[in-house]
C-alpha cells in the first residue's frame, strides 16, 4: 500500500493542508508520497520532505503547474497512478478543482471530504452539510480522496525524505490569466481560528466595522449569514452556511445571528461557539456553548473593551 | 452557441433533513424537493447568455427519476429552450453522471456545459470536473464569472483567499459558484410557456452510460448532536469564560 498526497503550497510555501491530508494518508497504512507541482517550488519541495512519515517527495517543476492548474496537475498524476493505491488531496479549492479530474482519468469514484478513516476502503464523510455523516465503502481498486482538514491534525516534522524530479506533457487546454489575492490582515474563512459572524441583527453593513474591530483584536476572520448577505450588508464570500462556506473553527462568535438550519450546517462544528442576540429564544443558543442575551450594539463595544482590558 | 445544463433535484436547502432511524440514509418521504441551488444559478447563466445573444439554445439535462422532470420544467420555466430527462431510479453517483453527461454531450455538440459546483445533497463536488476529464475539456470551476473571448472563455473562479482568472479552450466546462448571479424567479406566463417546451426523454442503457455504483454506503448517521451551553450575564464574564477554555488570550 503506497499513498500520494497532493501537496498544497505557495511555491515557496507548503500549506499546513498538506501534512494534515498527510495524517489521513498515514491513516491508510503502508507508505506516504508527497506530489509537489509547481513552478520554482523548490522550497515547498524541501518543506514536504521534512514532514514526518514522508518516503518520499515528487517534485515537478514547470510553469504549466503554477496556480494549480488542473489540467495539467491531472495529466501529471495520471501518470503516476501506477505506483499508487490511492491518491489523496485536501478539500481546498485547489484539491477539490483536481482531484474529481484524476478520478474521472482513472474510473475511479472520488470519497469527497472524508472526516474519518475507518479503513483502507471505508471512510466517514459528511452529506447534506453535515446535517448526516456517511460511511462509504469504495470497491474501486485505486482510491482518490479529498480530506477535510479541519478533521486531521497536522503531521510533524522530523522526516528526511529523498525529492525526485518528475515531469508531464502540457495537454494545452487552459492558461493561468490572474489572481487577485484579497489583501486582508484577517484570515480567509476556512483557515481561521476564530471567526466572528454577524447575521440580520447587524441591520445594515455600516454596522460591520464594529465586528472588524473584535475580529482584529482577536486576529479572526469575518463571516456573515446568509440572511445578511441576501440584505446586501456584505458580499457573498462572506457567507457561512450551507451555501456558503463551511467552517470549523476553534472559536466562532455569532452576533445578531438567529441561527437558520442554513446558517447552522456551516459552522456547528467549531469547537466553542458564542452567541450574542438579544432574542433569547434564537435557535442558535442551542448549538451556543456561551450564550449572551443582550442587545448587540451595547454587547459589542463591552465585548470590545473586555477584551482591550486582557491586552487584546 | 449551444449551451447544456445539468440540474439535480434534490431536498429543498430550508428543510431539516433527518436521518432514517435504521441507518440507511435519511429520510426523503414527503419532502419538499427543488432545483438545486448552485444549478438555479447555472440556468440563469445560461438564460442570460441566449438573451445576450450568445447561446443559441439553452438545454437542461436532469439525471434521476420521473420527478427530475418537475425540475427541468421549472429550468424551463426560468427560460432554457428544452429538456432531457435521463430516467433511472437507482441512485447514480457522480461518476456515472459525467458518464451519462458525456453521452448527451456527444449528441448535442454544446460549446459549453456550465453545472453548478457541488449538490446539496451529497455535497461531492465532482461530476463537473469529472465530465471535463472524460471529455478531454478544460474546466473552469467555482465560477464568479463567464466572459466569451473570441474561442476561449475567459472564467473568474473563487478560490481560498481570493480570485483566480483562467482563460479556457472552447469548448469547455465551467461550475458556478454563489456569486456569478442571482437567479430569477419563474413568471406565471412563463411558466405556463415551459409546460409546452419539450422534454425528451431517455434511459442511461440507451446512452450506453455504465452507472453501476462504486461506493456502498455502510451507514448513515447523525452528527455528534451539540449540546447547549451556559448563558453568561455580560461581556466581561463571557471574556472570562472564553480565557478560561483557552480560546482566547
Amino acid at each position: 500500500m503506497t499513498s500520494l498526497v497532493i501537496a498544497e503550497h505557495t511555491n515557496s510555501e507548503l500549506a499546513d493542508a498538506t501534512a494534515k491530508t498527510v495524517t489521513a494518508a498515514t491513516a491508510l497504512g503502508g507508505d506516504v508520497h508527497i506530489l509537489v507541482a509547481g513552478s520554482n517550488a523548490g522550497a515547498a519541495a524541501e518543506a514536504a520532505s521534512k514532514i514526518a512519515g514522508v518516503a518520499k517527495v515528487l517534485h515537478a517543476d514547470d510553469a504549466q503547474y503554477d496556480h494549480g492548474m488542473p489540467e495539467a496537475i491531472a495529466a501529471l498524476v495520471v501518470s503516476l497512478a501506477g505506483s499508487y493505491d490511492a491518491i489523496l488531496a485536501p478539500a481546498t479549492t485547489r484539491g477539490k478543482n483536481v482531484a474529481p479530474r484524476i478520478a474521472a482519468l482513472l474510473d475511479v469514484m472520488q470519497l469527497s471530504e472524508i472526516t474519518a478513516v475507518v479503513s483502507a476502503d471505508t471512510f466517514e464523510r459528511p452529506i447534506y452539510a453535515g446535517n448526516a455523516i456517511q460511511t462509504v465503502k469504495s470497491s474501486d481498486a485505486k482510491k482518490v480522496i479529498t480530506v477535510r482538514t479541519t478533521s486531521f491534525a497536522a503531521a510533524g516534522e522530523g522526516g528526511s525524505a529523498s525529492v525526485e524530479q518528475v515531469s508531464s506533457d502540457n495537454p494545452g487546454l487552459a492558461t493561468f490569466v490572474s489572481e487577485e489575492l484579497t489583501k486582508s490582515d484577517r484570515p480567509e474563512l476556512t483557515a481561521a481560528k476564530i471567526i466572528v459572524s454577524g447575521g440580520r441583527g447587524m441591520q445594515s453593513g455600516d454596522n460591520f466595522p464594529m465586528l472588524e474591530k473584535i475580529a482584529d483584536k482577536l486576529g479572526a476572520g469575518v463571516g456573515a449569514s446568509r440572511a445578511a448577505v441576501d440584505a446586501g450588508f456584505v458580499p457573498n464570500d462572506y457567507q457561512v452556511g450551507q451555501t456558503g462556506k463551511v467552517v470549523a473553527p476553534e472559536l466562532y462568535i455569532a452576533v445578531g445571528i438567529s441561527g437558520a438550519i442554513q446558517h447552522l450546517a456551516g459552522m456547528k462544528d467549531s469547537k466553542v461557539i458564542v452567541a450574542i442576540n438579544k432574542d433569547e429564544e434564537a435557535p442558535i443558543f442551542q448549538v451556543a456553548d456561551y450564550g449572551l442575551v443582550a442587545d448587540l450594539f451595547k454587547a459589542v463595544p463591552e465585548l470590545e473593551e473586555e477584551l482591550g482590558k486582557i491586552g487584546l | 452557441m449551444k449551451v447544456l445544463v445539468p440540474v439535480k433535484r434534490v431536498v429543498d436547502y430550508n428543510v431539516k433533513v433527518r436521518v432514517k432511524s435504521d441507518q440507511t440514509g435519511v429520510e426523503l418521504a414527503n419532502v419538499k424537493m427543488s432545483m438545486n441551488p448552485f444549478d438555479e444559478i447555472s440556468v440563469e447563466e445560461a438564460v442570460r447568455m441566449k438573451e445576450a445573444g450568445t447561446a443559441t439554445e439553452v438545454i437542461v439535462v436532469s439525471v434521476g427519476p420521473q420527478q427530475a422532470q418537475e425540475t427541468i420544467r421549472t429550468a424551463l420555466a426560468m427560460g432554457a429552450d428544452r429538456g432531457i430527462l435521463v430516467k433511472t431510479d437507482e441512485v447514480v453517483e457522480p461518476l456515472g453522471v459525467a458518464k451519462v453527461l458525456k453521452a448527451i454531450v456527444e449528441e448535442e455538440q454544446p460549446g459549453l456545459v456550465i453545472v453548478g459546483k457541488q449538490a446539496i445533497d451529497d455535497d461531492s463536488n465532482q461530476t463537473g470536473q469529472m465530465l471535463a476529464a472524460l471529455l478531454g475539456w478544460p474546466q473552469g470551476t467555482f465560477a464568479s464569472k463567464i466572459e466569451l473571448a473570441g474561442d476561449k472563455i475567459n472564467v473568474t473562479r473563487e478560490i481560498d483567499g481570493g480570485l483566480q482568472t483562467v482563460s479556457l479552450n472552447s469548448p469547455a466546462i465551467v461550475t458556478c459558484d454563489l456569486r456569478l448571479n442571482e437567479p430569477r424567479y419563474a413568471s406565471l406566463p412563463n411558466i405556463m410557456k415551459a409546460k409546452k417546451k419539450p422534454i425528451d426523454e431517455k434511459s442511461p442503457a440507451d446512452l450506453g452510460a455504465d452507472i453501476a455504483p462504486r461506493l456502498q454506503v455502510v451507514k448513515v448517521a447523525e452528527p455528534a448532536e451539540r449540546q447547549a451551553g451556559i448563558k453568561v450575564e455580560s461581556a466581561a464574564e463571557l471574556v472570562a469564560k472564553l480565557k478560561e477554555a483557552g480560546v482566547i488570550g
